[in-house]
This record gives structure tokens, C-alpha cells and sequence, in this order.
């Protein structure tokens, strides 16, 4: 009898040790939270104070509450380029690692499904078709695109044919995750073709718009821009942390997500619908900013493991982290010329995805 | 509470795999589900567990149509485990575990849902891996934990695509105690498909041979007989009695 309370007591100790060894591990996770947030604070006001003309820290938050000589550049310049920046990284970040998900592909970014092929074709419609953009010569910058919006607009609607064709596809047939990636580069070369056709019929300058216009810049971004791009994102990132569970479901076959209840090829129609326009959104206005979206999430879960509960807001932190921290670069590297932040994203990311590449961890 | 399968036709795209099959299981039993390759087994489960869809027939337990419920719903009564795969997430044994409690976490999982975690891990005696990666676990560890998985569904029915298919002896017998074990004291609906005519007698209380998509026999362990496996299987076998239990010997 002694023996089996000795029993029972030691049970109920490894029972308590369990679950207090989770939640401690939760906690951890929650603290790394809170340490993305914290580096996110310190990067973002770097980069309102750092560029070619150094703004002191006293002066970047007097101009916020009241006028002086900086309000101009911190106000019109700096404040919306930095908050684009957090804003894109995190659209990117959470729609690659959903995105990765959902197709089961550790290589899967938002720009799996052609989106950024078709943005190129749609802004090169624009520029060279309806004459959105022409060039002359401003300083150092040899590029004007007269028409933004149309060039906005028309990108916008380019990513979106792109996306909306697989989508439909899938939709018809269900097709198989892997099936849709390869879809994916199948759009991509057709829209690449397009794009490349409408250049060789066109002037020179125009095919410097079209070629300028895909440099992803953050200097693209205004308040106006901001308040679109953040009312896309937010209402998608809600949706997708309601789904985590789903996610979590969806990383065992998917026959396991189905006996667990759920829905997959809702969740896979919606999941691609979503970050495909969330990241077009972010390409029309901003252009292509490549590797945020695939290498947050990564990172991310190297560092606290697969759970989408903490992967969906993470990936969004840590892709607005890497942005800003790139931005923060683009403007230093080559001072005071600003290098697109695209080129930036992608120069570092390639080495970065190397290392991935060759310590790759099952994801 | 019954089980009870009436009627199921069903099959992939044109090609109907199961014709008109009805049975029914009782609780408290493990029924083994034996027959060839391409007889329909797999699919017999997957339409219980909602992943395939019937052409025809219903499907109900106790009073319910299992057909009418929400994915949700089902996953509540019905716990389902596929066959083993290659590819397995990055996931720990523990959040492995507590993903059988999705069905009944509406935001977070609950001081009940982690208790359950916490006792089925205590049942299938898996503490000492609680917290490493599942994908870092052998194939018999990896296999107590997909089932544990599906125990912490805490549903009325249990099915397991081939559970215990690559493992060594000890491991199987260890996985068909818990399971017989756990299907016996919860009052558990389990159907197990086996490839192990022999474990399937050990352990099983009914058995269902498929062949082609119909059903050749269903019953006791009776139903197990040379002639029979000939129908099936096309091979010669024999029977004998060991300590009061059948065994079959493929000749």
C-alpha cells in the first residue's frame, strides 16, 4: 500500500513537471515575443534618426509634437518610409510562413504564385501600353513614373490575374500542394515572357520605368499608402491567427487535419487568396521585396519551433524587423545615394538562404 | 453504443473501391480489419472518419448520423490515425500530443485539455520524451505518440491504419496491449487494420475480411480458417491451437 502512494506521488510529480515544463517553455516563447517587439522599437527609431542627414533622437520627437527645421523630413519622409517598412516586412513574413504551410513546401514565399511576375507585367502595361511613365532626368534620378496609381493599380491587377488563375485552377480540379507550386513557376515564366515582349516593342525610357518600377523602394511609400496597405494586412493577419490550429493540423498529412476537423481545401483557397493579396498590395505600392517572406519564417522557426500559434505572429514581427533593419542599410550602404531596399532584402537574403539551404532543418 | 455502418458504397473519383458494406461494431471491442492490399481496408476507415466521401450508404453511432455533423463535431467522436508516413513535422512529442485536443479548443487549450495531454502521456509511459522533437523519436516511439495523439481525441471510436506495420515484436506488443487495454476500460469502439494475421488473433475480439471491397466473413475468431484465408489471400495455411488461442501458420 506505502508502495503505491510512493507510486502515485511520484506519477503526480512528473504529471506536475510536465505541465509546468510546458508552460515554462511557453513563457519563453512570450519573452521572445517581447524581444522582437523591443528590437522593433530600437531599429525603427534608428531608422527615423539615421540617413544622410542625422537627425538627433531629442529632435526626431519634438518635430512629432510640435514644428522645427526636422518636421519636414521626419513627418513626410522617414516616418512613412520606416512604418512601411514594418508594415510590408510583416505582410511579407506572415504570408510566406502561411504560404509555406498551406503548400507544404519549405521553399513556398508569398511570391510562390506568380505574384510578382504579374505585378512586373501590370506595372509594365501601365508604363508602356497607357503611357503611365516616361523619363527625365531629376539629379540622380534618371526615372519618373508620371501616374503612379495607374502603375498601382494596374500591378495590383497584374498580381491578382496571377494569383486568381492558379487559384482557380486549384479550385477546379483540386490540385495537389506541389501541383500548385509548379503552376506557380508556370505563371511566373508566362507573365516573365509577357513582360519581356512589351519591352522589346518599347521605347528605351520606358523600359527604364518598367525595369525602375520593379526595384522594391520603400521612398515609394506615403501616409496615403500606409493606411491602404495597413487596412489590407490587419483584417488578414486576425484570419490568419484565428486559423492557427488549422495550420498546426495542417503540418501531419491531410488526412490527420480532416479527422481533426478540419476543412482543407477552405483553409488552402483562402490562405493563398489572402497572403497572395496582402503581398500584391504590398509589391503594387512598394514593388518587389524578395526573401522577407521566405526567410522569417524560417528563422523563426529555428528559433521557437513549429507551432503556428507563435510562427504567425513571429513571422510578421521578425519580416518587419528585417526590413527595417535592411531600410536601415539601404540608406548607410552607399550614403547619400538610398539603394532600393529590394536589392538590399535580396543581397543578404541569398547568403542567408545558402546557410538555410545547407542546415536545413525539416520544417 | 453502436457503430453501426449500413449500406457504404464509396471509392476514389469513378472507381468504387467498397460495395455495399454494413457491420457493426460494439464497444468495448478492437475489431481487426484483415485482408489484401487493394481491398478497400484504408478506405473503409477514411469514410468513417469523414476523409472520404460515401456514394452511398450512412453511417451511425449510437443515434447520430455521423454524415451530418460538422468536421468538429465528428473529430469529437471519431479519432482517426493514417498509416505510417516519411514525413513527420517538427513538432514535440507534447505539442504533438495536445493537437488531438483541436476539436475542443476554442482559443487556447484549458487546464482540462493539458490534463488530458498529461495523462495520456502518463498512459503509454512517454514522460521521459515529453519534450523532444517527434521527428528525433525511433519508429516505435513515433508510433506511441501518434496514437497518443489520437487517445487524447477522447472520442467513441479509435481507427488505426496499420499501427504497428515496421515495428520490432516488442513494440508491437507493447502498442496492441495499450490499445486493447484502453479500448476495453474507456469503452472504446476500435477497428484496427492488420497485416498480422497472428497479432490480429492475439488481439483482436472481431474480424472483418475484405476482399475487392466486399465483405468474405465477419465474427469471432472462428471466422479465421485456412479455407477462408485460401478465398482471400490465395494461399495454403493451417491452423493450430496455442494456450487456448488460434494461430495460423502460413504453409
Amino acid at each position: 500500500m506505502e508502495k503505491l502512494n510512493l507510486q502515485n506521488r511520484e506519477s503526480e510529480y512528473i504529471k506536475g513537471h510536465i505541465v509546468h515544463t510546458y508552460i515554462h517553455l511557453v513563457k519563453n516563447k512570450l519573452l521572445f515575443g517581447i524581444l522582437l517587439i523591443i528590437c522593433i522599437v530600437f531599429v525603427f527609431v534608428y531608422s527615423i534618426t539615421s540617413g544622410s542627414l542625422q537627425i538627433p533622437l531629442s529632435n526626431v520627437f519634438s518635430s512629432l509634437v510640435s514644428e522645427n527645421e526636422f518636421s519636414y523630413i521626419v513627418n513626410n519622409i522617414r516616418l512613412p518610409r520606416s512604418v512601411a517598412a514594418v508594415i510590408a516586412g510583416a505582410a511579407l513574413g506572415v504570408a510566406g510562413c502561411v504560404m509555406q504551410n498551406i503548400l507544404k513546401n519549405p521553399l513556398a514565399s508569398p511570391f510562390t504564385l506568380g505574384v510578382s511576375h504579374g505585378a512586373a507585367f501590370g506595372a509594365a502595361v501601365a508604363i508602356i501600353v497607357f503611357n503611365a511613365g516616361t523619363s527625365h532626368s531629376i539629379g540622380n534620378e534618371s526615372v519618373t513614373i508620371f501616374n503612379v496609381y495607374a502603375v498601382i493599380i494596374a500591378a495590383f491587377v497584374g498580381a491578382a490575374c496571377a494569383v486568381i488563375i492558379i487559384l482557380f485552377l486549384s479550385f477546379l480540379k483540386n490540385i495537389s500542394p506541389d501541383a500548385i507550386v509548379l503552376a506557380g513557376v508556370a505563371m511566373g515564366s508566362i507573365f516573365s515572357a509577357a513582360t519581356m515582349f512589351l519591352q522589346y516593342f518599347a521605347a528605351d525610357f520606358q523600359v527604364a520605368a518598367t525595369v525602375f518600377w520593379t526595384f522594391g523602394d520603400l521612398g515609394k511609400a506615403g501616409w496615403v499608402e500606409n493606411v491602404l496597405l495597413a487596412g489590407g494586412f490587419i483584417p488578414v493577419i486576425i484570419y490568419f491567427y484565428s486559423q492557427r490550429w488549422n495550420y498546426n493540423a495542417l503540418l501531419w498529412n491531410d488526412d490527420v487535419a480532416i479527422s481533426l476537423g478540419v476543412n482543407i481545401q477552405s483553409l488552402r483557397l483562402t490562405g493563398m487568396l489572402l497572403s497572395a493579396f496582402i503581398v500584391s498590395l504590398c509589391t503594387a505600392f512598394l514593388g518587389i521585396i524578395g526573401f522577407i517572406g521566405l526567410i522569417a519564417p524560417h528563422i523563426v522557426r529555428m528559433l521557437i519551433g513549429n507551432d503556428y500559434r507563435f510562427l504567425i505572429p513571429y513571422s510578421a514581427l521578425f519580416g518587419a524587423l528585417l526590413l527595417l533593419a535592411s531600410d536601415c542599410i539601404a540608406k548607410l550602404i552607399l550614403e547619400p545615394v538610398i539603394v532600393p531596399v529590394g536589392i538590399v532584402t535580396s543581397l543578404l537574403g541569398a547568403p542567408l538562404f545558402f546557410y538555410l539551404l545547407i542546415a536545413r532543418r525539416t520544417p | 453504443m453502436t457503430l453501426t455502418i449500413n449500406s457504404i458504397s464509396a471509392g476514389y473519383d469513378s472507381s468504387i473501391i467498397l460495395h455495399d458494406i454494413s457491420v457493426e461494431l460494439k464497444q468495448g471491442l478492437v475489431t481487426a480489419l484483415i485482408g489484401p492490399n487493394g481491398s478497400g481496408k484504408s478506405t473503409l476507415l477514411k469514410v468513417i472518419a469523414g476523409i472520404v466521401k460515401p456514394y452511398a450508404g450512412i453511417i451511425r453511432l449510437g443515434d447520430i448520423n455521423v454524415d451530418e455533423l460538422k468536421g468538429t463535431q465528428r473529430a469529437q467522436l471519431i479519432a482517426y490515425l493514417p498509416q505510417a508516413s516519411n514525413s513527420l513535422p517538427s513538432t514535440t512529442v507534447f505539442e504533438s500530443i495536445l493537437l488531438g485536443r483541436k476539436p475542443y479548443i476554442s482559443f487556447e487549450p484549458d487546464s482540462e485539455d493539458l490534463a488530458v495531454v498529461e495523462d495520456t502521456i502518463k498512459i503509454f509511459n512517454i514522460e521521459q520524451y515529453a519534450f523532444k522533437k517527434i521527428n528525433e523519436l525511433s519508429g516505435g516511439e513515433i508510433q506511441k505518440v501518434l496514437i497518443a495523439r489520437a487517445i487524447a481525441q477522447r472520442t467513441k471510436v479509435l481507427l488505426l491504419d496499420e499501427p504497428i506495420n515496421h515495428l520490432d515484436v516488442k513494440n508491437q506488443l507493447e502498442i496492441m496491449n495499450i490499445v486493447k487495454h484502453y479500448t476495453a476500460s474507456s469503452g472504446l469502439i476500435t477497428m484496427v487494420v492488420l497485416h498480422d494475421i497472428n497479432r490480429a488473433l492475439q488481439f483482436a475480439d472481431e474480424f472483418i475480411l475484405l476482399k475487392d471491397g466486399y465483405i468474405i466473413e465477419r465474427g469471432s475468431s472462428e471466422v479465421i480458417t485456412p479455407h477462408v484465408l485460401h478465398e482471400i489471400y490465395g494461399i495454403e495455411a493451417d491452423c493450430i491451437t496455442y494456450k487456448k488461442k488460434r494461430k495460423i501458420i502460413i504453409i
